[in-house]
């Protein structure tokens, strides 16, 4: 009685001997296609009987053309489901290339998970909130060691027991603060232009259109200037010290430097850390002048001031703490930047999707620190009446 | 063999330049189907360079590929070798896993390509190659950042291999494992070889190797390529090729393969 017969596979059934003809090229697509298939015949969910009755099974492998270990590994874990039902086995026709084949083609240990464990979902958010928590406080406490460590380095620079690695020092400035130039001056003057267009708006109907010019004053050199160059330098330099300390991580080239009596603080953080804090103030004076120049232009154009006009309320409306708080925040927030950077750079661990996420959260954190604090220093400013 | 069937691999002409380094200076090379082709030649005389080339990783500055008959042009945008997707695996020297997924899930990533295969045979194939290539079993649940090196090695072969293509190019599989590996490693190269009618571009710097499985070798000298028997080439008289074949471990492997087949000297 013929159960099943196609191109490659071919089961007849006759009292309690069962012949499977395998023919064609058994290859990955035919076996995956035939394996449902023979998964049943196997595992006898359809008519365990069938199985029960079949004390003699042979393998029909004349027909055989090709075969490769999808299809060898198919084939065998067939014959070696029916042997463990205790059925007598035996192949016909095999070709000595393929019985290799089939041979090698066998799990030593077929039941070894090769997924990572999963975990019940409740549990797993439960899980990842008490390790996001653990994780921040150990930052927290990383982050402040770090710190220490840096301020250690920087002391030794500083009574030259340590020697600062000068040209990786300039290319720095060169790409964290002379390249960044341009986006810095655009975006200030954007929102100088903004905030005084918007406040010429608010303060028109009170007919002092001319306080205009102390509320950019005051905002731009106070705040603007300085948070916004600071948000901008976080995004381009903070990721890109994650993502240059944290490739070299990846490719070992941290652990080769170690090994070659290279501190890693000396070489790849300090040139960063302190090239930050020469870019971002000077970022922040350039910021400020744009920031003053786009509110000039609209007190120019829409509240038909001249420019002398302009600076002389300028000058009446600022005195020198309006700029110094502004610049004393500059290097503060550059060391915020660059060892947060650098920290999650030397944290990155193995694969490039670490390098990834390291970069985010450099960004992330740097941002949400900058920000913390300069709320922190409006306070302390305010109570120093500065 | 038909004497019609293409090559596995047509080489006409290959140059290969970086700058004004010349790596490859009209080279001409057959590989023929079914047969184990081995590659030596001293560090950095372009045997890498030469499987990128093959694989239309590498634009050649002139000449003609042709890979299981295709020709392969390197230009801008899609690989050309892309419609041969299946029919060739390449091991990567320094294994190039994909990082962020597990050893199981990088020999499954060209199957899943494949489409139609039941997730629990794809499981059941991943765990025999990661078997075949002699990785632990608990190995497939392992990102490749958890593995040694040479653990790695056997895992990005276990991925070349996933889909039994035609044609597999291996850069250096040997290198980095233990000698009972890389024997069992033979041992499966050639199974694979057998059966499928496998081509296998293999470099490898393991005399062993060469001499067990083996059936032509080519040498990369002078910006060419020389290709042979290895009875040949042992009386070839360049210099470098002499070095190479009478050095005490090409002795010890002749030795070695000598008594595993019971030959008289
Ligand atoms: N992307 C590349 N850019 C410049 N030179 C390269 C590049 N890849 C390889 N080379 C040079 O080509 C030569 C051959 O390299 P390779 O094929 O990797 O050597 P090997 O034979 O040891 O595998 C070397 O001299 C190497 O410096
Ligand atoms: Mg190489």
């Amino acid at each position: 009685m013929a159960v099943e017969a196609s191109e490659h596979l071919n089961i007849n059934v006759q009292g309690d001997r069962l012949r499977i003809g395998v023919a064609g090229a058994w290859t990955l697509t035919v076996a995956a296609g035939l394996d449902q298939r023979l998964r049943r015949v196997a595992g006898g969910a359809e008519g365990d009987a069938d199985k029960q009755r079949a004390r003699n099974v042979v393998i029909d492998a004349g027909g055989l053309t090709a075969l490769d270990s999808a299809g060898a590994w198919v084939i065998g874990r067939t014959a070696r489901s029916f042997q463990d039902a205790g059925a007598e086995i035996s192949f016909e026709g095999l070709r000595d290339d393929f019985a290799a084949l089939l041979n090698a083609a066998e799990l030593g240990e077929p039941d070894v998970p090769i997924r990572p464990a999963r975990v019940n979902p409740f549990v797993a958010v439960l899980a990842h909130a008490g390790e996001a928590v653990v994780s921040a406080a150990l930052v927290g406490r990383d982050l402040l060691g770090f710190f220490g460590f840096t301020l250690v380095t920087i002391f030794g620079l500083l009574t030259f027991r340590r020697r600062l690695r000068g040209v990786a020092f300039i290319n720095q400035i060169e790409a964290t603060g002379l390249n960044a130039v341009p986006i810095v001056g655009l975006l200030c003057f954007l929102v100088g232009v903004v905030l005084a267009y918007m406040g010429a708006l608010q303060l028109e109907r009170f007919g002092a259109a001319i306080l205009t010019v102390n509320l950019v004053g005051v905002s731009v050199l106070r705040e603007i200037g300085v948070l916004l160059t600071a948000i901008i330098v976080a995004g381009r330099s903070g990721s890109a010290f994650t993502a240059q300390i944290g490739t070299m991580k990846v490719n070992q080239e941290v652990d080769a430097m170690e090994t070659l009596g290279l501190s890693p603080i000396d070489v790849l953080v300090m040139p960063r850390l302190l090239a930050l804090m020469v870019a971002l103030p000077l970022l922040t004076f350039i910021g400020d002048i744009l920031g003053l120049a786009g509110g000039a232009l609209i007190a120019v154009m829409n509240l038909k001031m001249t420019i002398s006009q302009f600076l002389t309320q300028l000058s009446l409306a600022v005195d020198f703490w309006d700029f110094g708080t502004g610049m004393i925040k500059a290097p503060i927030f550059a060391y915020v930047i660059a060892l947060v950077g650098c920290h999650q750079g030397l944290k990155v661990s193995g694969s490039a999707e670490s390098v990834g996420q390291r970069t985010t959260r450099s960004v992330v954190e740097s941002i949400f620190i900058v920000i913390v604090l300069d709320a922190a220093f409006a306070v302390f400013f305010a109570e120093l009446g500065i | 063999m038909s004497d019609t069937e293409a090559p596995a691999i047509r080489i006409r002409g290959l140059v290969n330049r970086f700058g004004d380094q010349v790596v490859h200076d009209g080279l001409d090379l057959d590989v023929r189907r079914g047969e184990v082709l081995g590659v030596v030649g001293g560090s950095g005389t372009g045997k890498s360079v030469l499987l990128r080339a093959i694989i239309g990783l590498q634009r050649p500055a002139a000449g003609e590929i042709e890979l299981l008959g295709e020709p392969i042009v390197t230009g801008e945008g899609e690989l050309a070798t892309r419609k041969l997707q299946g029919r060739f695996g390449m091991m990567f020297q320094d294994g190039a896993l994909f990082s962020s997924l597990t050893v199981a899930q990088n020999v499954q990533a060209p199957m899943r390509e494949v489409g139609g295969i039941s997730p629990v045979l794809m499981d059941e194939l991943a765990r025999l190659k990661i078997q075949m290539v002699g990785l632990p079993a608990d190995a497939g649940a392992k990102y490749p950042s958890q593995l040694s090196g040479g653990m790695r090695k056997r895992a990005s072969l276990a991925r070349a291999l996933a889909l039994d293509p035609a044609v597999v190019f291996l850069d250096e599989p040997t290198a980095g494992l233990d000698p009972i590996g890389a024997a069992n490693f033979d041992r499966l190269v050639s199974d694979l070889q057998r059966s499928l009618r496998l081509t296998v571009v293999m470099v490898t710097h393991d005399l062993d190797s060469l001499v067990a499985i083996c059936d032509r070798i080519a040498v990369l000298v002078d910006q060419k390529i020389l290709v042979d028997t290895m009875e040949a080439l042992v009386t070839n008289p360049h210099p470098w090729i002499q070095d190479y074949f009478h050095g005490p471990r090409a002795r010890a492997a002749f030795e070695t393969a000598r008594h595993a087949s019971g030959r008289p000297a």
